[in-house]
């Protein structure tokens, strides 16, 4: 599973690297985490808010830093 | 820390210990006046002011729904709205700094062009809520309101001057611009919008009676003066009855939560300032490092040459969030003009070294400096403007 933070480095994007990789460990699933901060590519996403979350390609949050439940209940999703 | 970076630490602080002039009386009194501008914000301006505005852009980053201010940055949307929105949006998308170049290389590449992108990129930093409070507050309240009344206007003339400048350009784009702009999916409890406009009403209430100055010479003003925290204790019985009654417990935590993160950000960048501007410039009325001639003669009086310098050192420095009050303050307290200080209000947030290079690899250089010209010229344009009757 492939994780990616996308964030220009601000403390709300370390927050949500913060709380995803607690989610992945708590989980124990295998995923990497990658922080994406280049506007170029952030962007590519369609992402116009940062921070967000972008799990095997898929924008699950941009905007706000969710919930460490929603973050798991979405790398759960995908495992099943 | 790495060893290398500690031992470079000692090295540094033991040069500036060993070397410094304590026992100079300029040293001395510069130093004093640092420490006591920073007591004159402990004092004035973190109960009454910065709290309830930490409050309030805690609620803004949490109760407005920034998926209803996006969807008019949309390349199909109206470009009226595109212009009007983007210029004003900054109080709603900017309250995080880090946001404004995403959003500004979003609409400029997917969605309505460079015209709405550069009205959003000069005013969104510009008009941001804490930084037009505190501007309103220390350095009085027509520079805060020109302040943000010179962003708006100023933002949509520079969006529609870069548009029209490079025409061309943007008609080739639309090719690969979004209709929509997606943000991902962003769950949003639907408040009636009364209710959360009546909750951001009182806490801007709570926020101007508990400043309420004293004025002897207008009696309804004294009047009010007098009562002021009667009002300002209605005002919060009656937001802890909405915030009681309106959110869920969750909503509560979160709008905690932000305003806390707010105050985390942004508290010891403004001490630093402070600190700073107090050792080098002083409080108003007195001097401290920098000698006051030089300010007077830099960018003291209302002459186009002192308004241009400011809205070039502002273009180019870089300010942490809020640290241009302070500054500033400083600044007018050795001299410097009304009409320079607003244009480097006005070209300070907007523009720094740092954020010239990341703007540059949006846009290109060409459009880089046409941008940073179009800035510099309407600083320096308002500030004469405002100098001239202020």
């Amino acid at each position: 599973m492939k994780i990616e933070i996308l964030g220009t480095g601000c403390p709300k994007c370390k927050k949500l690297a913060e709380l995803t990789e607690e989610a992945v460990n708590e989980l124990g699933v295998s995923a990497e985490i990658f922080k994406v901060t280049d506007i170029h590519k952030i962007i590519d996403y369609g992402v116009m808010v940062t921070p967000a979350l972008v799990i095997d390609g898929d924008v699950k949050v941009a905007g706000k830093i969710p919930s460490k439940v929603e973050i798991i209940n979405w790398i759960e999703e995908i495992n099943i | 820390m790495k060893q290398k970076n500690k031992f470079l630490f000692i090295i540094i602080v033991f040069t500036f210990f060993y070397f410094m002039p304590f026992s100079s009386s300029k040293i001395l009194n510069a130093l004093m006046e640092s420490l006591l501008m920073a007591q004159d914000y402990a004092r004035q301006h973190v109960l009454l002011c910065l709290i309830p505005a930490f409050f309030i852009a805690g609620a803004i980053a949490n109760f407005i729904s920034q998926e209803n201010v996006i969807k008019y940055f949309g390349a199909g949307a109206n470009k009226f709205l595109s212009y009007t929105v983007a210029s004003v949006s900054g109080t709603i998308l900017a309250v995080c700094s880090c946001t404004v170049l995403p959003l500004f290389a979003g609409i400029y590449k997917r969605g309505a062009g460079i015209g709405p992108a550069t009205a959003f990129l000069y005013s969104g930093p510009a008009i941001n809520v804490l930084a037009i409070i505190l501007t309103a507050r220390v350095l009085g309240f027509e520079l805060g309101l020109a302040r943000a009344i010179g962003a708006i206007i100023f933002s949509v003339i520079i969006g529609l001057s870069m548009h029209f400048i490079f025409i061309e350009d943007e008609k080739k784009k639309n090719l690969n611009a979004n209709k929509n702009l997606t943000i991902g999916k962003v769950e949003q409890e639907d408040r009636p919008l009364w209710q959360t406009t009546f909750y951001f009403a009182i806490m801007i209430g709570i926020l101007i009676f508990a400043n309420w100055g004293k004025d002897e010479s207008i009696k309804i003003w004294q009047i009010i003066y007098n009562f002021k925290w009667f009002i300002t204790g209605i005002l919060l019985i009656i937001l802890s009855w909405i915030v009681i009654k309106w959110f869920k417990k969750e909503e509560r935590i979160q709008w905690v939560k932000s305003s806390w993160g707010f105050a985390i950000q942004i508290l010891p960048l403004l001490l630093g300032g402070v600190l700073v501007a107090g050792f080098l410039l002083g409080r108003p009325g007195s001097e401290a490092l920098i000698p006051k001639i030089w300010i007077e003669n830099l960018v003291g009086g209302n002459s186009l040459w002192s308004n241009l310098f400011a809205s070039v050192v502002g273009a180019l420095m870089y300010f942490a969030t809020l640290t241009e009050i302070p500054i500033l303050q400083g600044l007018l307290g050795e001299g410097m003009g009304k009409g320079p200080a607003l244009a480097l209000l006005l070209a300070g947030p907007a523009l720094s070294l740092p954020n010239m290079l990341v703007i540059r690899s949006i846009m290109g250089t060409k459009k880089t400096l046409v941008f940073i010209f179009l800035v510099v010229v309407m600083a320096t344009f308002s500030g004469m403007l405002f100098g001239n009757f202020f």
